[in-house]
């Protein structure tokens, strides 16, 4: 990962002011609970990423705080001053959809003056305006182009000018790099990162990619089921999950329960252990000081380039994922060790035990 | 052991679909056949009969076209005063007819589109097509029966603030009419709606605008193509109308109602009158072409 990725709070929680304020935020849609009680303080100049998968309200909370959807409960504060049931054109919010709703009638400079012509800023200022903001996602000389003759990636950028040109206090972001392929995606996320470090305007970005999350968040608001299950820096939510849900989705479920954790940690309840902190040795070998260890066999080996992922059924029950850099190791090498007998090992420090919370 | 029997032989036991797929020709004159022909003899074939009997002239003794081209027909119309008025006439039910149909269904197509919820839509589509399984006549005669003077529904409901109905003429026709093709104005803007994503509509009020300025702004400029396809239905289909205007038009005569009244005494005259709509059509799909509004259907 390249240095801009790397991710360092822009500014510590407990004394930066509070850009949105979420109480007990709930939504219904007929029987259905999109969202369930939701409570959330959003920082200023904070990157914050509501994190969980399809159909668990990350998508709905944001709505509700740009002003298309009205809660069913609860009340949203912008800056303190309570919008729950102002408009959208009434808040100090833009947005930037998943499908970049761009207008295709207008060219790229007209998307971008917009909301500026909508708010009667004068036609100099307003010009000025949507070149900077074009320069400064790299669309100088794009601005005469209509949407439909531009990529998928150039839209996005569009997008973004559109909605950073208003200048508003928070920047809210749907899911906006799920339509790029891989490469474009990456990055973007390194851009987006730098853009929000450049203006200082607090992110709120939703995504199902926990890759994602990690990569550009300050901090991770997970959801599940209309609830948030955990929030907390990028390394709290990987390296210390408190929930069972949490340790799935935020990277590869890894848990030991029942008997299993008895037998292995001496001790009963859910751990869990990443599988990049699990190294696979000889089934002779014992586990030193400070470690514990498993044994098992092999299920399955899956080459992914730079590291293999070994399933491994444990002979106490259960099974864990081992994750192995492929430092020396062939791809026939690799294969070879299906169905062997192997012993895992892992540092105590690296096993966290998480609640059962769903 | 047997040797490898099931090689392709492409000479013998070959399906239609396979010989069709080796020729894109053959399939293209197959697909096309049935179409191209009717298109040929049917339709240009009567347009084209239309267009040459036009410019015959009639025999007076016996009403029977005579072949010999000439511009007769089109400089009687033309010089009289009564023809130029009915096509003015005609036109301009059909402008109004257009205008409403477009100002009563752009906001019935967005309810349906954007504000009902998805279930239901399929049976508000089926309510606003429904008009058009009953008969053209009943539909008329019904109109007829409602727009009676003094004793008609419409006359019935207008008394009471001291109002008459508009009984029978030119606005009774638009009335008529409008009711008609109504559909045929409110499904092309549904279906124009229908494919502009919800998101637009967020997008503008999240960059400040309210609803009035998103509808200007956004919506129009977006479902204007859709409105001019619809706008297409209604004004030829009442440039064309010779029956609603003998029934509720009193005395007022249209294109429509003069090519039926003299198509038995002088057809090549008729055919004159009868080629002016098509005229006007032409005329009005080239303006419409040169706003750009025929690109993006």
């Amino acid at each position: 990962m390249p240095e801009a990725t790397q991710v360092s709070p822009t500014a510590d929680p407990a004394d930066a002011a509070v850009a949105v304020a979420l109480r007990g935020l709930t939504k219904s849609f007929g029987d259905v609970v999109a969202v369930d009680g939701v409570d959330l303080d959003i920082y200023d100049g904070e990157f914050l990423t509501l994190l969980g998968p399809s159909g668990s309200g990350k998508t709905t909370v944001l709505r509700m705080i740009a002003g298309f959807e009205l809660p069913s409960g609860g009340q949203i504060e912008l800056s303190g001053r309570d919008v729950t049931k102002l408009a959208p054109f009434e808040r100090d919010v833009n947005t930037v959809f998943q499908d970049y709703a761009l207008f295709p009638h207008m060219s790229v400079l007209q998307n971008v003056e917009y909301g500026l012509r909508v708010k009667k800023v004068a036609k100099g200022e307003r010009r000025q305006r949507a070149l900077e903001a074009l320069a400064s996602v790299q669309l100088a000389g794009f601005e005469q182009r209509k949407p439909s003759q531009m990529s998928g990636g150039q839209r996005q950028r569009v997008a973004l000018a559109r909605a950073l040109v208003n200048r508003p206090s928070v920047l809210l972001l749907d899911e906006p790099l799920g339509a790029l392929d891989l490469k474009l995606r990456e990055q973007m996320q390194v851009e987006l990162k730098e853009l929000q470090r450049q203006v200082g305007i607090t992110f709120i970005f939703v995504t199902h990619d926990q890759e994602e999350a990690l990569t550009m968040s300050d901090r991770i608001a997970v959801f599940n089921q209309g609830r948030i299950e955990q929030v907390g820096t990028p390394a709290d939510v990987y390296e210390r999950p408190t929930t069972s849900f949490v340790a799935g989705f935020v990277g590869t479920s890894n848990l030991l329960q029942g008997s299993a954790a008895e037998q292995v940690l001496g001790s009963p309840g859910i751990f869990s252990v990443r599988p990049e902190k699990i190294r696979i040795v000889d089934v002779q070998d014992q586990a030193e000081q400070g470690q514990h260890s498993v044994s098992g066999v092999v299920r399955d080996v899956v080459y992914v380039g730079a590291a293999t992922r070994f399933v491994v059924d444990l002979d106490v029950g259960g099974y864990l994922v081992a994750l192995q850099q492929n430092v020396q190791a062939s791809s026939t090498d690799v294969m070879q060790m299906r169905g062997r007998d192997v012993r895992l090992v892992w540092s105590r420090d690296h096993e966290f035990r998480v609640a059962d919370a769903t | 052991m047997t040797a490898v029997q099931d090689a392709p032989v492409p000479s013998r036991a070959m399906g239609l679909s396979t010989w069709l797929y080796r020729r894109p020709r053959a399939r293209l004159a197959a697909l096309l056949a049935a179409p191209v022909l009717w298109l040929a003899l049917a339709y240009f074939g009567a347009l084209f009969l239309l267009l040459m009997t036009s410019f015959y002239t009639v025999d007076d003794f016996t009403s029977l076209p005579v072949r010999a081209f000439s511009l007769d027909n089109y400089q009687t119309i033309f010089s009289n005063p009564a023809y130029v008025k009915v096509i003015l006439r005609t036109v301009a039910i059909a402008a109004s007819v257009t205008v409403v149909a477009a100002l009563l269904g752009t906001p019935m197509a967005f309810f349906i589109a954007k504000v009902v919820p998805q279930r239901w839509r399929g049976l508000m589509v089926a309510l606003v097509v429904t008009p058009l399984w009953a008969s053209y006549l009943v539909k008329v005669y019904a109109w007829k029966t409602m727009l009676q003077p003094d004793t008609g529904v419409v006359a019935w409901l207008l008394n009471p603030f001291g109002l008459s109905g508009p009984g029978y003429g030119v606005v009774a026709v638009t009335i008529t009419l409008t009711y008609l093709w109504l559909p045929f104005m409110i499904l092309p803007v549904y279906a124009g709606l229908e494919r502009l994503p919800d998101s637009m509509l967020d997008a503008s009020a999240d960059l400040g605008a309210r609803t009035g300025r998103t509808l200007r702004s956004v919506v129009l400029p977006l479902v204007y193509p859709s409105i001019v396809a619809g706008s297409v239905f209604t004004f030829s289909l009442s440039l064309g109308d010779y029956i609603t205007v003998q029934i509720v038009g009193s005395k007022t005569q249209m294109l429509g109602s003069v090519v039926y009244g003299s198509y038995t005494t002088d057809l090549p005259f008729a055919a004159a009158m009868a080629t002016v709509p098509i005229v006007i059509m032409v005329v009005y799909l080239a303006i419409v072409r040169r706003t750009g509004a025929l690109d993006s259907l």
